[in-house]
């Protein structure tokens, strides 16, 4: 599906090989089923030799229509399905529906349940950006260790889930105005333990990579994403803090009890893979500050406004926007509610990886094949998201 | 940041001859949005991303909504655009802009060459909705098939009726199957037959 | 095979297997199934999970997850099938050789699950590909991936070589290749493999009126 190449492209040669033996452009399509590429996600390159000269990256392999079927049914109706948005990470998905739906209900939630959301966000959070670099580290050939790490520490965290919500994946957690279950004592406990414990893992984790000789040959100066366009494409998350742009939603828009929790934003500044990498290991460590406030300081109440009614839950006629700062980036929902207002008019989902992919062929263009895929796996795509 | 009427009185300023009209929200939503005409929806954009006072180089969400014909208007596809700014770290404002529900009059000018975040999101649109966005760069389906020829977010689009009779109670599920000429167990028929008679 | 019971497990306890060569040949291939490295949505990370250390589905010898079709025995089709997906799937499940297996992982491999009322979904991957083993759940939990391993490994052990049962690879007239749906122009075309799939039958005993008060 890839458009002929222009007069122009075809002459963009490696430099150095002009007056040497002609030769021809490759056209190579990796995906959809492919190991590097997170799912089914394609992208149609052009090759020339192995360096990239054109790159279209294809997708709606897993468009399964979550949008028309949450205009089908009743506002709470698509609350599990929000779960199967982002698989990785579904309680931050719920807080950010739950958010959305809040803001145009103006439901205000109690401060139990403030706290509650904010510890399973940022588990979810650690929890992702773990397995996300496992994930990448796989595409770069270290066959399992890294991944198999990053498991061992999800399945720890998906025990508290399981115990909290009923579910290890999708947790279908969070309800408008509060949360479904309050954490037990012994929850909380648990939750303290994993925290306790997650640094001696980052740093088990760091250790084996951070000043990895083949890691930093492989990954830095590659996919180098510039600030002014990390902007201008709307790119969102840890991908464009790596490329200095200092945004966080969580510090923008202060939503839950964000506003009160002491914690910075790291922000790269050369805007490569490596930095795409090493922001996400500090973003588990200010994750795990986070974690530590909210734990201590999560204060008694219901956890669960009580004055919402979720049977016959009607919203006035309007439209609104709610966002948070997901794992992956900026997670928005825009709803319309029309008369009646039982079930939402529209229902869009304004997905961080799928606006990050943007600007894939700028960052791959020029470099060798086999960067490509770890080019991909930094920017960090979850088809459920990409697709919806 | 300013209250949506300043923001409106300082744009029909800087676009002479621009339509503009405020779009409330919910009422506890509080995100009022501006209206914008077709023909000018691009110099709006570019004087809201390009004015000191609001620098909204961030276009966050882009998405098409499609209003059915009602007893008053006509029916339209709503294309939304939602801005931030990263640099003064302020937000939203946001645009609406509509089209047409016939297929051939329902375009709007593009705004990738303002930001570069629009471009998968207006393909996007294009694919479910049907909005042609002008001067796109790369408007193609993104999400379907190239050979698909429906718009399926569209309100009166009708899904293949591709799915089989269960043993269940949906009876509209059955109807419904047989009327299209869906895939149906041999006796469907006389099934439905048999039920409508009784 | 005329071997007494009790003598093959005398000579057992001294180390003499005495087997039909149908047995070995089936206990060679049971225990090393080699699955497609293949995800399509949620399930997928079960599927990983499933590998990884706390499940370990090395145990039962399935833990050699092949990037390619061409050296794959099992398919584990782990999630939605759309319909932009299908063909590939089925190309997929083709290019396999003999004798392959399939399991639907998960409520919308197998009838489409919660999605199923979406218009690129796919109503369940048995459409178009016979499938061996289905597991409910969504997603299912590693546990109820590897009960169906095992559950495959009970088939793949009771499969004949020689009767009329036997293997589909060994059968002369036996369909390997399935047929690829195609891109229409609002919907697969066509919409089912009706010699792999029918439409369920069991409303012969029931009526709509019974079913509707039930």
């Amino acid at each position: 599906m890839i458009q002929p190449l222009t007069e122009e492209k075809q002459f963009t040669r490696t430099p150095g090989s002009e007056g040497l033996i002609e030769t021809q452009t490759l056209e190579v399509s990796i995906g959809p089923q492919h190991p590097s590429t997170h799912g089914v996600f394609r992208m149609d390159c052009v090759l020339d030799g192995e360096t990239v000269v054109a790159l279209k990256p294809v997708m709606g392999y897993l468009h399964r229509n979550h949008e028309q079927l949450a205009e089908r049914m009743a506002w709470l109706g698509s609350m599990p399905y929000t779960d199967r948005l982002d698989y990785l990470n579904s309680m931050s998905n719920n807080w950010a529906y739950a958010l959305a739906v809040e803001k145009l209900a103006g439901i205000k939630v109690p401060e139990h349940a403030e706290y509650l959301r904010v510890i399973m966000s940022e588990l979810t959070r650690i929890l992702n950006h773990s397995c996300v670099i496992g994930f990448m580290l796989q595409d770069l050939g270290a066959w399992g260790t890294p991944l198999l790490y990053a498991f061992r520490e999800r399945e720890r965290i998906l025990d508290l889930f399981e115990a909290v919500s009923g579910s290890r994946m999708m947790c279908n957690y969070m309800r408008f105005g509060g949360v479904r279950v309050d954490m037990t004592s012994k929850d909380l406990a648990v939750a303290k333990n994993i925290v306790s414990r997650f640094p001696r893992f980052l740093d088990e984790f760091e250790m084996l990579l951070t000043g990895n000789e083949v890691l930093l040959a492989r990954m830095q100066r590659i996919g180098i994403l510039p600030k002014e366009l990390a902007i201008n494409a709307s790119i969102s998350g840890p991908m464009a803090r790596a490329s200095g742009v200092e945004y966080d939603v969580r510090k923008i828009d202060e939503y839950g009890v964000y506003g009160r929790l002491d914690f910075r934003v790291p922000v790269g500044n050369v805007g490569d893979v490596y930095d795409r990498y090493y922001i996400r290991v500090l973003e588990m460590r200010e994750s795990i500050k986070i974690l530590q406030q909210a734990l201590h300081d999560i204060p008694a109440g219901p956890h669960v406004a009580p004055e919402v009614k979720l049977r016959n839950f009607k919203i006035p006629p309007g439209d609104g926007y709610g966002r948070i700062e997901a794992p992956k980036g900026e997670l928005g929902f825009y709803l319309v509610s029309d008369e009646g207002g039982k079930q939402p008019y529209r229902y869009h989902v304004r997905p961080p990886s799928f606006i990050n992919l943007t600007t894939l062929e700028d960052m791959c263009l020029g470099h060798k094949v086999a960067d490509v895929v770890i080019i991909l796996g930094s920017i960090d795509i979850v088809l459920g998201e990409v697709d919806r | 940041m300013e209250a949506i009427e300043k923001i409106k009185e300082v744009a029909a300023q800087a676009v002479p001859g621009a339509k503009l009209e405020i779009i409330n929200s919910t009422p506890a939503a509080q995100q009022p949005a501006l209206l914008v005409d077709r023909d000018h929806i691009y110099a709006v954009a570019k004087f809201l991303k390009e004015d000191p006072r609001f620098q909204m180089d961030f276009c966050s969400c882009v998405t098409g909504v499609d209003y059915l014909q009602k007893a008053d208007n006509p029916g339209f596809i709503e294309v939304v655009y939602h801005l931030y700014s990263v640099a003064q770290k302020h937000g939203p404002i946001i645009l609406k802009v509509r089209a047409p529900r016939e297929l051939d009059q329902c375009r709007v000018p593009s705004l990738t060459s303002l930001w570069r975040g629009a471009e998968f999101q207006e393909r996007e649109a294009y694919d479910l909705y049907g909005v042609r966005f002008d001067s796109h760069p790369d408007l193609r389906r993104i999400l379907m098939w190239d050979e698909f020829t429906d718009h399926p977010m569209r309100k009166d689009y009708v899904p293949p009726a591709d799915y089989e009779w269960e043993p269940t109670p949906h009876h509209d599920t059955l109807e419904r199957t047989v009327q299209v000429g869906g895939i149906t167990p041999p006796t469907a028929r006389e099934e439905l037959e048999k039920a409508r008679k009784k | 095979m005329a071997v007494d019971e009790g003598l093959r497990s005398e000579l057992q306890k001294q180390g003499i297997f005495v087997l039909p060569f149908e047995q070995l040949y089936n206990w060679g291939r049971k225990s090393s199934i080699w699955p497609l490295q293949f995800g399509l949505a949620c399930c997928a990370i079960e599927m990983i999970a499933s590998a990884a250390a706390r499940y370990d589905l090395a145990r039962f010898g399935a833990e050699v997850f092949r990037a390619t079709p061409r050296q794959a025995d099992l398919m584990i089709v782990a999630g939605t099938v759309t319909k932009k997906m299908a063909p590939l799937v089925v190309r997929l499940y083709n290019q396999m050789p003999e004798p392959k297996y399939c399991i639907a992982m998960g409520a919308c491999a197998i009838s489409g699950g919660p999605f199923k009322d979406g218009y690129n979904v796919l109503k369940g991957i048995d459409r178009y590909i016979p499938v061996d083993v289905h597991i409910p759940g969504c997603p299912p939990r590693p546990e109820a991936l590897i009960h169906a391993i095992m559950t495959l490994q009970r088939k793949i052990a009771n499969q004949h070589l020689e009767t009329e049962n036997r293997l589909r690879w060994y059968d002369k007239n036996a369909e390997t290749e399935f047929p690829i749906p195609s891109y229409g122009d609002h919907d697969l075309q066509p919409p089912a493999n009706c010699e792999v799939w029918q439409p369920p039958r069991s409303y012969r005993d029931v009526t709509l009126d019974e079913v509707k008060k039930a």
